[in-house]
């Protein structure tokens, strides 16, 4: 494997594998010293031209705790405001001599794009409305260490789907290994359309409440008000929202999750994150480790 | 001027009228077609081309094509333009207003027609802006640019939005003898769109562009030609509704006419599956079922013309993201083969809508779009069973941004006649 640039194009077996080699740097990660040289003299950059705090992090914790060396390209502080083009810019970065490159672009299809211009490996750290590859492993490392696997399991993706990279990762991820998928949300925050996406839709979350083992709730833009997407947060909370009082009437073993940044209150009431099988910390602990994995098999692996 | 006379020898000739070509030789005498018959004496010092195995048509007439000057020399000029032109077998085209400045005045339509004449490889013709600056606002003077020869107005690269200004456009132009042109796009419905909005724009997360914003004022502006009696033209047509739209307007006898971009009867949304983003145009590529439609508009002649959009773009500029590049591809040297590959159409239909149809939307067809003792000198002689590759680096254009890299097509441009004068002979420039 060159690059990560999209679920797709892993497939189940790209999925179990990259799952499988996870339980190896997660056993690391618990080490008093959680570093490993298995990357040692490998550079890898962060080219991030959206903010990021969180996935940056962890993808350049990731890169240390394998001894690799990191260079943080970020955007606010570079030619790109100078109107240089992304070709140049990564031309550029790509003559200091490097080895792998996690973008994250606000438009689709960057990294793709990027593949085609640099020799290195290129991870796409999110793009756009697309894909955000490693969220998704997280997602489903986090559901197989609590359900055993995702086979036969029923999972709501709740909210804004049309503008998330998280949903489209997530369905291909989840319904590749096994799970059966629900969609609830309305309709200006589907995609215009869902034609050959194996997965059902529903426009309210009471719909899935009694019948699923797992409720994936999608962060609520405050500016999809203004854009006539939805009247309010107020009325969105009221048909879409897991408040506390859903949250109550939910069976202890049904996971709830999120990618944050959470709005509570909005998409999720203010004590489901303290609910014990709210697993939303576990989902950013697994991260770190799923990409060392990602970036241990992208620089370490075959090379096709 | 006098030139030296020309003879296009073992040719297949399609004279004004004819259904299909048939074997003839042409002699061309001071920029006029003087015989068209079996064979013809050639006046001493007077030049041969071998026109064995080709069509000779008329001249092909570009009705949208962007020449870039003034204002974005970089990706193109009205010399390199020509030029592209030429090798495609054009002898005019009309040059679109969203130049910087917009071609808006009459100092700016004489600058244009100007340079075309300075580089003297076609005819530029020029479509003046409706709108001052293109911004939808004010008119613009519309009367002083007809008066220099302008026929064809249009704020092209956006619709004009307000439908009272538009009313009032047609109104004030019903005087004009001119026809206004309409780049059809409700902003606010396609506000944002990189493609088409459907099934690929869902799956590769980028935003869409729905039909209905170009339907809705496809619709608006047959109303309001119902209304104002004022000929409207209705550039690059896209989608299944508008081409049915247009159907229904002609067969109500409203004075439309319509083009399609050869992307438009080519290429599908599926195409921008890699993220390329020599694929971004607008109107953006469509489905299949908006393909088959567009075709069946060009057999059955709802749709009068095949124009270009041709509008080049630097590799800089391209190499952006895809919500970042700029829309649009290069077309002049591609359109006449593409529509020779594509369309399953008589060679006599394929020069109709490439020159003879567009010629007389622009209002140029005493001097264009025609094979006939008399008439000018304007040809296209094109082998229609000759193939050729596209390479982007050898088009003439100074942008290499064409979405047919790498296709072979059927259809050799192999020789151009600009005024009596071959500008381009076995497929090579001679000027």
């Amino acid at each position: 494997m060159k690059h990560l640039l999209s679920i797709e194009d892993l497939g189940a077996d790209g999925l179990e594998h990259l799952l499988t080699l996870t339980d190896r740097f997660v056993e690391v990660s618990q080490r008093k010293v959680p570093r490993i040289p298995a990357l040692q003299g490998k550079t890898v950059v962060s080219l991030f031209y959206e903010d990021s705090t969180r996935t940056r992090l962890s993808f350049e914790t990731a890169a240390k705790r394998l001894s690799a060396d990191v260079m943080t390209f970020s955007v606010s502080t570079s030619s790109a405001n100078k109107g240089e083009s992304i070709r140049d810019t990564v031309e550029t970065i790509e003559a200091m001599g490097i080895d792998a490159i996690v973008v994250r672009h606000k438009a689709a299809g960057v990294p793709l794009q990027i593949s085609r211009w640099t020799q290195a490996s290129v991870v796409n750290g999110g793009d756009g409305w697309h894909q955000h590859p490693t969220q998704a492993l997280l997602d489903c490392y986090t559901i197989r260490t609590r359900l055993g696997s995702l086979r036969g399991r029923s999972i709501a993706i709740v909210g804004d789907i049309k503008h998330s990279r998280v949903a489209r990762s997530n369905v291909q991820a989840f319904t590749a290994l096994g799970a059966e998928v629900t969609l609830v949300g309305p309709a200006t925050l589907l995609p215009p359309s869902l034609e050959g996406w194996p997965v059902k839709v529903e426009h309210e979350i009471e719909a899935v409440l009694g019948r699923v083992d797992v409720i994936y709730l999608l962060r609520m833009q405050m500016e999809r008000t203004t854009e006539a997407l939805v009247p309010s947060l107020r009325e969105y909370t009221s048909i879409y929202g897991l408040t506390d009082e859903r949250s109550a009437r939910l069976a202890d073993d049904v996971l709830v999750m999120h990618p944050g940044p959470m709005n509570r209150g909005v998409e999720i009431g203010p004590s489901v994150p303290d609910r014990p099988n709210t697993v939303i910390t576990q989902q950013v602990a697994n991260g770190v480790a799923v990409r060392m994995a990602v970036l241990f098999e992208l620089l370490t692996g075959e090379r096709s | 001027m006098t030139t030296p006379a020309l003879a296009i020898r073992g040719g297949s000739v399609l004279t004004d009228g004819s259904s299909q070509p048939v074997r003839a030789d042409i002699l061309v005498v001071d920029g006029r077609i003087v015989a068209i018959g079996g064979s013809v004496e050639v006046p001493s010092g007077g030049e041969v081309l071998d026109a064995t195995g080709c069509v000779v048509g008329p001249g092909l007439v570009d009705l949208h094509t962007h020449l870039r000057e003034p204002g974005n020399e970089a990706a193109e000029t009205i010399e390199t333009g020509s030029r592209a032109a030429m090798l495609g077998g054009y002898t005019a085209v009309v040059a679109m207003p969203n130049t910087t400045p917009a071609i808006d005045s009459a100092a700016v339509v004489e600058q244009v027609l100007r340079l075309g004449r300075t580089a003297g490889l076609c005819e530029v013709l020029v479509a003046g802006a409706i709108t001052v600056g293109r911004a939808g606002e004010r008119l613009a003077p519309m009367a002083e640019m007809a008066e220099l020869g302008v026929r064809i107005f249009t704020d092209d690269g956006a619709g004009v939005q307000n439908n009272r200004l538009m009313r009032r456009a047609l109104e004030y132009a019903s005087s004009l003898g001119v026809t206004l042109a309409q780049h059809c796009e409700d902003a606010a419905l396609s506000e944002g769109g990189v493609m088409h909005e459907g099934a690929w724009s869902a799956r590769l997360g980028l935003p869409g562009q729905p039909s209905e914003a170009e339907e809705l004022m496809v619709a608006r502006d047959i109303a309001l030609c119902r209304r104002t009696g004022t000929p409207v033209h209705f550039l690059h047509m896209s989608t299944a509704g508008s081409v049915e739209l247009i159907r229904r307007a002609k067969a109500d006898g409203l004075p439309v006419t319509a083009e399609a971009a050869p992307h438009h009867f080519t290429l599908t949304d599926a195409c921008l599956a890699g993220y390329d983003t020599v694929f971004k145009v607008h109107p953006p590529l469509r489905t299949d079922t908006d393909v088959a439609a567009v075709k069946a508009g060009l057999a059955d002649g709802t749709i009068d013309a095949i124009a270009t959009d041709h509008a080049p773009h630097t590799p800089e500029t391209k190499e952006q993201s895809m919500l970042d590049a700029p829309p649009g591809m290069l077309g002049l040297q591609t359109a006449l083969s593409l529509a020779i590959t594509e369309l399953d159409l008589p060679i006599a239909r394929v020069f109709s809508l490439l020159s003879s149809g567009p010629a007389r939307i622009v209002k140029a067809n005493d001097r264009h779009g025609h094979v006939s003792v008399g008439r000018a000198a304007n040809l296209c002689v094109v082998d229609p069973l000759a193939t050729w590759t596209v390479n982007p680096a050898a088009l003439a254009s100074k942008a290499r941004n064409t979405p047919y890299a790498g296709r072979t097509l059927f259809g050799v441009v192999r020789h151009t006649v600009f005024n009596g004068l071959a500008t381009v002979v076995d497929s090579t420039a001679r000027r």
